[in-house]
């Protein structure tokens, strides 16, 4: 299979791939982020650096729930943070699929501030397609574009939230991670795919004994087993 | 809340989230991408990921929760079932779930 290459084409890549869907996807759940923003008293410009910083829906989420309860600085901050714990193996899985060799450290900095569950998503299932030489600008305008459509839809949810009807916000709501669940259903690797069924089966427990630190407890857990069970050979023949 | 009180809230959240991705960027260049520990913490990163969505459907703690079970259930079925219909179209099936979901909510409540 060829692959794309070249600055236009690259780019011109990376812009219709995530205008086919991702852009829309953020642009909709942004918009549920910035009704519940102004729901808990934020104004239009913390809501909208909110996106653009924390650039992490449930950290963001957490922030918000947890004003509009009346939490402590520090909870709050502090929960956000743990919601987004999975930056950590998000950006040591991401950078080495992208780039080639040695890269400066402020250079990785600024990819890995870029880095959300979508452009990891849909970058690694890319990437195949793309010039290895290439990929960093494939994914430099693709995350751009996709900030770019949730702080739109941030600013507009809260602007516009008063006006759509409750049903429709649900929709566009459930929308964000019904599209990871396809996005993640299409993984190839046999590791990968038993860690993904495990990481859904371990989080409901870890979820009602240590709520704060489910996630970190359902990856720990269910990655650590979906990477011994990948190196089954039964077990890999049944998950490729 | 005063404005003060919320824009550190949000600067140190965004702080605090910066924190893991600088931490990433940390150990990346220690880690061999061919070696077992790659793979290992992109399984646990594949098993937080999952966990998250996993939650966000079945457990939301958001206006999601006013929703039925089984109505998100069915929406999730709905959009995989258009998804692999339609030769594993995205746009199918997230559009599918997102409108089955609104239908039927409106529907029971």
């Amino acid at each position: 299979m060829a692959q794309t290459s070249g600055f236009g084409r690259v780019v011109l890549k990376a812009v219709l791939d995530s205008l086919s869907l991702p852009a829309f996807i953020l642009l909709t759940t942004m918009m549920g982020f910035g009704s519940l923003a102004r729901s808990s008293g934020f104004e239009p410009e913390m809501a909208a650096l909110a996106t653009a910083f924390i650039w992490g829906l449930p950290g963001q989420l957490a922030m918000v729930e947890l004003t509009a309860t009346g939490q402590s600085l520090f909870t709050i901050i502090f929960a956000c943070s743990l919601a987004n714990a999975r930056f950590f193996p998000m950006v040591v899985s991401f950078i080495p699929a992208m780039t080639r060799g040695k890269t400066g450290f402020l250079e990785l900095v600024f990819y890995a501030q870029l880095l959300s569950i979508n452009s990891w998503a849909m970058c690694l299932r890319q990437f195949p397609e793309i010039d290895p030489d290439y990929r960093k600008l494939y994914y430099v305008v693709f995350a751009h574009t996709i900030l770019g459509a949730a702080i739109a839809g941030t600013l507009l949810g809260y602007h516009a939230s008063a006006v759509m009807p409750d049903t429709l916000v649900l929709g566009m709501i459930f929308l964000s991670p019904l599209f990871f669940a396809l996005v993640l259903s299409a993984v190839p690797q046999a590791s990968a795919r038993a860690s993904l069924i495990l990481g859904c089966l371990v989080v409901p427990p870890a979820h009602l004994y240590f709520p704060s630190i489910d996630l970190l407890i359902t990856g720990m857990v269910g990655g650590s087993l979906g990477f011994f069970l990948g190196r089954i050979p039964i077990i890999r023949r049944v998950l490729t | 809340m005063n404005n003060e009180t919320l824009w550190l809230i949000v600067l140190g959240s965004s702080a605090a989230t910066f924190f893991w991705r600088l931490l990433g960027v940390t150990v990346v260049e220690k880690i061999d991408p061919e070696g077992a520990v790659f793979e290992w913490v992109s399984c646990v990163s594949y098993a937080m990921v999952a966990g998250l969505v996993f939650r966000m459907i079945m457990m939301p703690e958001s206006d999601l929760a006013s929703v039925s079970l089984a109505i998100r259930c069915a929406a999730v079925t709905i959009a995989f079932t258009a998804y692999f219909a339609f030769r594993r179209m995205l746009l199918a099936g997230v559009l599918a779930g997102g409108a089955s979901l609104s239908i039927m909510a409106s529907w029971a409540g």
